[in-house]
């Protein structure tokens, strides 16, 4: 395959980095990645990986866009509120570029249809809303040895890492940091829940550079590592996440040859 | 007595202490948390062996994830 004439100039900024080149930017072109939600993480991460020419990218939210998406969820815009959230990103994302083929699942992740979503892509990035699907697609990826670059949202923070256990007993994966699912007791209620949209922007980005940078094989990955950000004071934290060595999902994996 | 650093405030414990006791000194459910312990988060099978030791920076990491929607 070659690049035709507009992708040369759409993608010069990639092809001239060392660290992408022709065959980086043909890797991209090739990738298939899945999204899990088109919200606060998704908007940003969906645009982003789009723009770059990740070729083929898997969409699963079942939700509707609301007006109060729209103080955050910036790939959704004013004329699509009430309208499904695939779509409106489809729409988006098809406007910013028609290289990018898209596969949309208007439907919630259930552990009847995790495996065969989740099984055709190459990576994987939860930007779910809740912990039991976080659970759920860290052991289908565990299962299928596909990589997943999560992240998580607070109010003026963010959690992200890289899971891929199937890369190294040093590896861990998300159930090696929350086992299970917190009583619903313990999670955030109504009155803490808000987010400053911005918040989302970061992380949501952070999350599609970890998604490229697995995918060009470049750099030093978030594996194995977790990055905490707190955005009252602009500090943020790498610190490191070692494999649990009794976790349920991941304990048994053997290192790959 | 030792000084270890929890979550920036210097604390004061009796030595040999394991990171089990020291939670549950503090009443802190281990299920609620992760416990960062000099810059690696300690794995939750291994706390009652971990000792705490002088200097120790420990962080409280709390869980993110949950649903920001259920309130819209």
């Amino acid at each position: 395959m070659e690049f035709t004439d507009e992708q040369l100039e759409r993608y010069s900024r990639h092809l001239i980095l060392r660290e992408v080149g022709g065959a980086g930017q043909m890797a991209l072109l090739n990738a298939r990645v899945l999204v899990i939600g088109a919200g606060g993480l998704g908007a940003p991460l969906l645009m982003y990986l789009a723009a770059a020419g990740v070729g083929t990218i898997g969409i699963i939210d079942d939700d509707l866009v609301e007006l109060s998406n729209l103080q955050r969820q910036i790939i959704h815009a004013y004329p699509d509120v009430g309208t499904r959230k695939t779509v409106s990103a489809a729409k988006t994302i098809t406007a910013l570029n028609q290289d990018v083929t898209l596969e949309l699942y208007q439907t919630r992740l259930t552990s009847d249809n995790a495996e065969n979503l989740i099984g055709s892509f190459d990576i994987i990035a939860d930007g779910c809303d809740n912990f039991e699907t976080r659970h759920l697609v860290n052991d289908t990826c565990v299962k299928l040895g596909k990589t997943l670059v999560s992240a998580a949202l607070g109010p003026f923070e963010g959690q992200i890492s890289t899971f891929k256990p199937h890369a190294g007993a040093k590896y861990p994966c998300y159930r090696c940091f929350l086992p299970e699912t917190p009583d619903e007791n313990q999670q955030r209620t109504c009155a803490d829940a808000g987010i400053l949209g911005a918040v989302a922007g970061i992380i949501g980005s952070m999350q599609a550079l970890e998604v490229l940078k697995e995918i060009l094989d470049i750099g030093e990955t978030l594996a194995g590592k977790i990055m905490l950000f707190d955005a009252l004071t602009m500090k943020s934290r790498l610190i490191g996440l070692p494999r649990e060595p009794k976790c349920i999902t991941c304990g048994q994996i053997r290192q790959k040859a | 007595m030792i000084t270890l650093t929890i979550n920036g405030d210097e604390k004061r414990v009796q030595t040999n202490i394991s990171l089990t006791e020291l939670l549950e000194n503090m009443q802190i459910s281990p299920q609620k948390v992760a416990v960062e312990r000099n810059r690696e988060i300690v794995p939750r099978s291994t706390y009652n062996n971990v000792m705490i030791e002088d200097g120790d920076q420990l962080e409280i990491v709390h869980f993110i994830g949950g649903g920001l929607h259920v309130c819209l």
